[in-house]
């Protein structure tokens, strides 16, 4: 057998998910039998067999992956309970592996993922796909690129019929049906709290508080997740806010952008010039605003 | 070997690791370490945080990247996006040479994030070595790759591991990253003789050397990086120094990472065996 025929045999092994014991499974769920193929490739030794050679890969690959996806999705895990989450985190590793030389990417596939496969959340499938785009936005916030932010002199200068802007790379907008944002802090915050106390009883506490959080009801909310220093933000933004952020985004002048962005806004027609002159001054501060390009007409 | 082509003949002493628990602690307080080492991928992204600590260090240190994920042995191409953001990297830190594992991880382009072990065949040697000369062609740096723990061996393999690393490194032309401890862990696991492998290393290809700690489970040994060096492995690395000279050692401490200081005590601890070799040398 050449490297490559090698190779696949053994990552398809090693790939194969585990048994509810945490062992390596005799057969896998397709039919192969990973005895066979362990005996094939891999030389036993005077203490363990082929099959427990490969074992210890198999074992190291899903306690390496489910670990990295539960670090990134600890909101998911309060919205779903640690048993569905675990159920979740297999199948979609299993359908989705790793095709990413970095471990970030590992959910980035989450979203569309859980949108087929609405059986694992149950009820809970609109609320847990709004808490996976804002842990997926997280993401992209902590590390995405910046470039270089337009200033609020640079905006005032320009003329607003023609003026396109382009949007930070790390900023993601987010039309969300749940606050998923305050459970996420709440879970964080309860995580950092049970670091530092290991009290049962605090800790059975603060677990509940979490699930009470969890059990919200549907309240449409209007997101940036953004980047200030450092440090990863979640903004709150008026529906008209994000309707013109969106636009822009999509490539819309500045003009146009302002006029569909308002067209169904409830504020008075004199209150509008001053509010969205607040709005721009505020983002242009934050630095969300970076210049037009060719490339980003064809992004 | 101090100071030679694979390690862009430069001299550096004991380093260690970069970690997170860290960040603050040489930030704030500044110690004196000879340099670090960080894990490639870890800054291979767009902006944010981790770059921007990686600048400080970078004002202040000597920093030399190690990567997990470049997969020489996998017997398919480089991707070409780890390629252009690595070169990135390289270009950021100035790094003055570069290592990563010989071993395979991805196929078909799914990625284990495992460090998986080579069969030792001519035609793997052949092809990891191709491999390690594109990307030094299109990083423009020296490569060292370092030796893999492993835990199991294949039924195909046509030579011992520590023929395979002479083959593939005489065929790259490329430096080597002597991991002493993963040395002993695969003796332990294939019973073979660690100083063998030591021996046998040619000498003058050794860029830098790894120690570190592992795990004793009762049928084999995990390559864990959470405990101090154990005694074989400072006698398997003092056997190392005796060969190849003053020789820049970095300490892994990468699960259950103590203070900074424990750490670097840790590490300084090869110092008693650096000073031997200069001795020598001297001599």
């Amino acid at each position: 057998m050449n490297l490559l025929g090698i190779q696949r045999q053994m990552a398809r092994a090693v790939m194969t998910p585990l048994t509810p014991s945490e062992r390596m499974r005799s057969v896998a769920p397709g039919g192969r039998c990973l005895r066979a193929v362990a005996t094939k490739i891999i030389k036993p030794n005077d203490r363990l067999t082929s099959f427990e050679r490969l074992e210890i890969y198999n074992r190291q690959y899903w306690f390496r992956v489910l670990s990295g996806f539960a670090e990134d999705f600890p909101g998911l895990r309060a919205v779903l309970g640690t048993r569905v989450f675990d159920k979740v985190a297999q199948a979609y590793l299993r359908d989705c592996p790793s095709r990413s030389f970095t471990m970030r990417n590992i959910g980035s596939q989450l979203q569309a993922w859980l949108n087929k496969h609405p059986a694992f959340a149950k009820s809970k499938q609109k609320l847990a796909l709004d808490m996976v785009r804002l842990e997926w936005a997280e993401i992209n916030a902590f590390d995405g690129k910046r470039d270089t932010p337009l200033t609020p002199e640079d905006l005032a200068q320009a003329d607003p019929a023609k003026l396109r802007l382009r949007l930070q790379p790390y900023l993601t907008l987010l039309d969300l049906r749940y606050p998923v944002d305050d459970l996420l802090l709440e879970v964080r915050k309860n995580s950092a709290e049970v670091s530092v106390a290991s009290n049962a009883f605090s800790e059975r506490h603060k677990t509940k508080r979490v699930t009470a959080v969890a059990r919200m009801k549907p309240s449409p909310i209007f997101l940036a997740v953004h980047r200030l220093g450092e440090e990863v933000y979640f903004r709150r933004l008026e529906r008209e806010e994000f309707a013109i952020l969106s636009l822009l985004r999509g490539g819309k002048s500045l003009n146009a952008a302002i006029e569909f962005g308002l067209r169904k806004s409830a504020t008075p027609l004199d209150a509008r010039p001053l509010l969205v002159q607040k709005w721009f001054q505020t983002w242009s501060t934050l630095g969300w605003f970076c210049p037009w390009t060719k490339s980003s007409a064809k992004s | 070997m101090p100071a030679n082509t694979f390690n862009g003949y430069t001299d550096y002493g004991i380093g260690i690791g970069l970690r997170v628990p860290h960040y603050q602690h040489i930030l704030t307080r500044k110690p004196v370490v000879d340099w670090f080492e960080i894990i490639s991928e870890n800054f291979m992204i767009d902006g944010g945080r981790p770059l921007r600590i990686l600048d400080e260090i970078l004002d202040q240190y000597k920093v030399v990247q190690h990567g997990v994920s470049m997969y020489f042995g996998s017997a398919q191409r480089a991707d070409r996006e780890h390629l252009r953001r690595l070169k990135t990297l390289v270009q950021r830190t100035k790094t003055p040479w570069l290592s990563d594992h010989l071993c395979w991880g991805s196929v078909d382009g799914r990625y284990t994030h495992d460090l998986l072990p080579m069969p030792y065949t001519f035609e793997a040697a052949r092809l990891t070595a191709q491999k390690i000369r594109e990307v030094r062609d299109f990083l423009e740096i020296p490569i060292a790759v370092e030796n893999v723990s492993s835990y199991a061996e294949f039924h195909v393999s046509e030579m011992t591991e520590w023929e395979f690393l002479n083959e593939v490194v005489e065929r790259a032309d490329c430096g080597i990253l002597l991991d002493v401890n993963n040395i002993y862990v695969s003796s332990q696991n294939h019973s073979f003789d660690p100083f063998a492998y030591v021996n046998s290393v040619p000498a003058a290809r050794v860029a830098q050397i790894h120690i570190a700690g592992h795990s004793k489970y009762r049928k084999y040994i995990l390559d864990t990086h959470d405990h101090p060096v154990i005694d074989p492995v400072w006698k398997l690395y003092a056997r190392a120094i005796e060969r190849t000279g003053h020789t820049a050692t970095l300490l892994e401490w990468d699960d259950s990472i103590p203070a900074f200081d424990e750490v670097h005590d840790e590490a300084l601890k090869a110092n008693k065996f650096l000073s031997s070799a200069s001795l020598a040398t001297a001599v």
